[in-house]
């Protein structure tokens, strides 16, 4: 498994590997809200955990499908099926490595962005902490999308329709955790259904993930 | 017995292809698979595999012992001839690839990105995965495409040492392999019935 997950973080930043892809479009929606909303920097720092925190997530979006039907195509998915590795580790490696190529950079990089829409300076560590907590239930959530898509041609619109709304929890927890640090609120509940919601989906959706994807396989 | 198959159905698409398939191998044996197009070698292979249930019978290995080799070679394009290999010499738990990297004659090009190789070369490639994976009974399915005479010579080479060892041997192809001492099993009189005319109809009349 270890194998798997170095192969797949080597891939993804060599040549055509899709490392950045997230990260930049990150990048663009942050830069661009503020030319969109105007010059308000009061309105700004409202919206902007809401904002971040919906980047982020269609940041995570964007690259799901890249994550089984590369290895679908070249025939690898096969091959590793029959190998000892089991079905469920093979889509658990597969989950952690999207995160660390795709989740850690936007968690990395949210605080950076957070000065362009003028977050208050108490938000900048719940923003960190809900993203780092949030962002894994979002890879895992996605490797179940796209082992249920896995054989499909151009899967990604169905891939999207699929998995936004397992995602509508996660969003609507992790930006309420945000909101309430960056307002200075109390905001344990949130906090612990996120924690929640991220340690469920990691203990549970790989076997759903691995059911699908032998059944894909066939 | 390494491998025994005994009255295997399988199924494409939902519709029957095969009936009633039975074989058994040995250690040091190889069986070729023959028959025309569309009779379910790949769906035989890949039922035997593990990668589909079977419709009826039964496939008896021990487990981890087989490998299967389909159409395509799970090779990775940025990937190096040698990381290719090494990946899976770590799946399955075996370090040693420069055995393997002999066998198929891949040590000049070993440092190169497997996108760059030719379609004989990936191959060849792919069938190396087979040595380094240690695993007893190789399940092939058209091993030879693409491949010139010299390279089939080559695989030849690498299947009769791999018998020599004691392995089997489970291959589908259309071309004499030079593997005399092969056994050969004509698929097209297990050819499913087709199915009885769908009387769904019927079934609210």
């Amino acid at each position: 498994m270890i194998a798997l997950l170095t192969r797949d973080l080597r891939l993804a930043i060599r040549a055509g590997g899709g490392f950045g892809l997230g990260l930049a479009f990150f990048l663009i929606v942050v830069v661009l809200v503020p030319f969109g909303v105007g010059p308000q920097s009061a309105l700004l720092s409202t919206i902007a955990p809401g904002i971040l925190w919906l980047g982020a997530l269609l940041a995570c979006l964007l690259s799901l499908d890249r994550i089984l039907a590369l290895d679908w195509e070249d025939g690898s998915l096969d091959l590793l099926a029959t190998s000892p590795l089991p079905m469920e580790g093979i889509v658990s490696a597969k989950a952690l490595a999207h995160w660390l190529t795709t989740g850690l950079p936007l968690v990395l990089a949210a605080p950076v962005l957070g000065i362009l829409l003028n977050l208050p300076v108490a938000g900048f560590g719940w923003l960190v902490a809900s993203l780092a907590l949030g962002t894994p239930a979002l890879s895992v959530i996605g490797t179940f999308g796209a082992a249920l898509t896995v054989g499909l041609k151009r899967g990604g619109l169905l891939l999207s329709l699929l998995v936004l709304p397992l995602y509508v929890p996660t969003l609507i927890f992790g930006a309420e955790v945000a909101r309430r640090g960056a307002e200075g609120m109390a905001l344990t509940t949130p906090l612990a259904l996120l924690a929640g919601i991220t340690c469920g989906t990691i203990a549970l959706l790989p076997f759903a993930s691995a059911a699908v994807l032998r059944a894909n396989l066939r | 017995m390494v491998l025994s198959v005994s009255d295997l159905s399988v199924a494409r698409g939902g519709i029957p292809v095969l009936e009633g398939v039975s074989f058994a191998l040995n250690p040091g044996e190889a069986l070729v698979l023959r028959g025309p197009n569309g009779i379910g070698k790949t769906t035989l292979l890949r039922t035997v595999a593990g990668l589909q249930p079977a419709l009826a019978g039964s496939v008896e290995a021990a487990p981890e012992s087989l490998v299967y080799a389909g159409h395509a070679d799970g090779i990775k394009a940025t990937l190096s001839v040698e990381e290719n290999l090494n990946f899976w010499a770590r799946v399955f738990g075996t370090g040693d690839i420069s055995a393997a990297i002999a066998a198929f004659d891949l040590g000049p090009l070993a440092a190169r990105p497997a996108g760059a190789l030719s379609a004989g070369q990936k191959r060849r490639l792919g069938l190396a995965r087979l040595l380094v994976t240690g695993r007893a009974v190789w399940v092939l399915d058209e091993p030879t495409v693409s491949l010139d005479r010299d390279a089939v010579a080559m695989f030849a080479g690498a299947v009769r040492a791999h018998l020599a060892a004691g392995g089997a041997a489970l291959i589908a192809t259309h071309i004499d392999l030079g593997l005399s001492e092969a056994r050969i099993l004509d698929l097209a009189p297990f050819r499913a019935a087709p199915l009885a005319a769908d009387d769904f109809d019927g079934a609210f009349l």
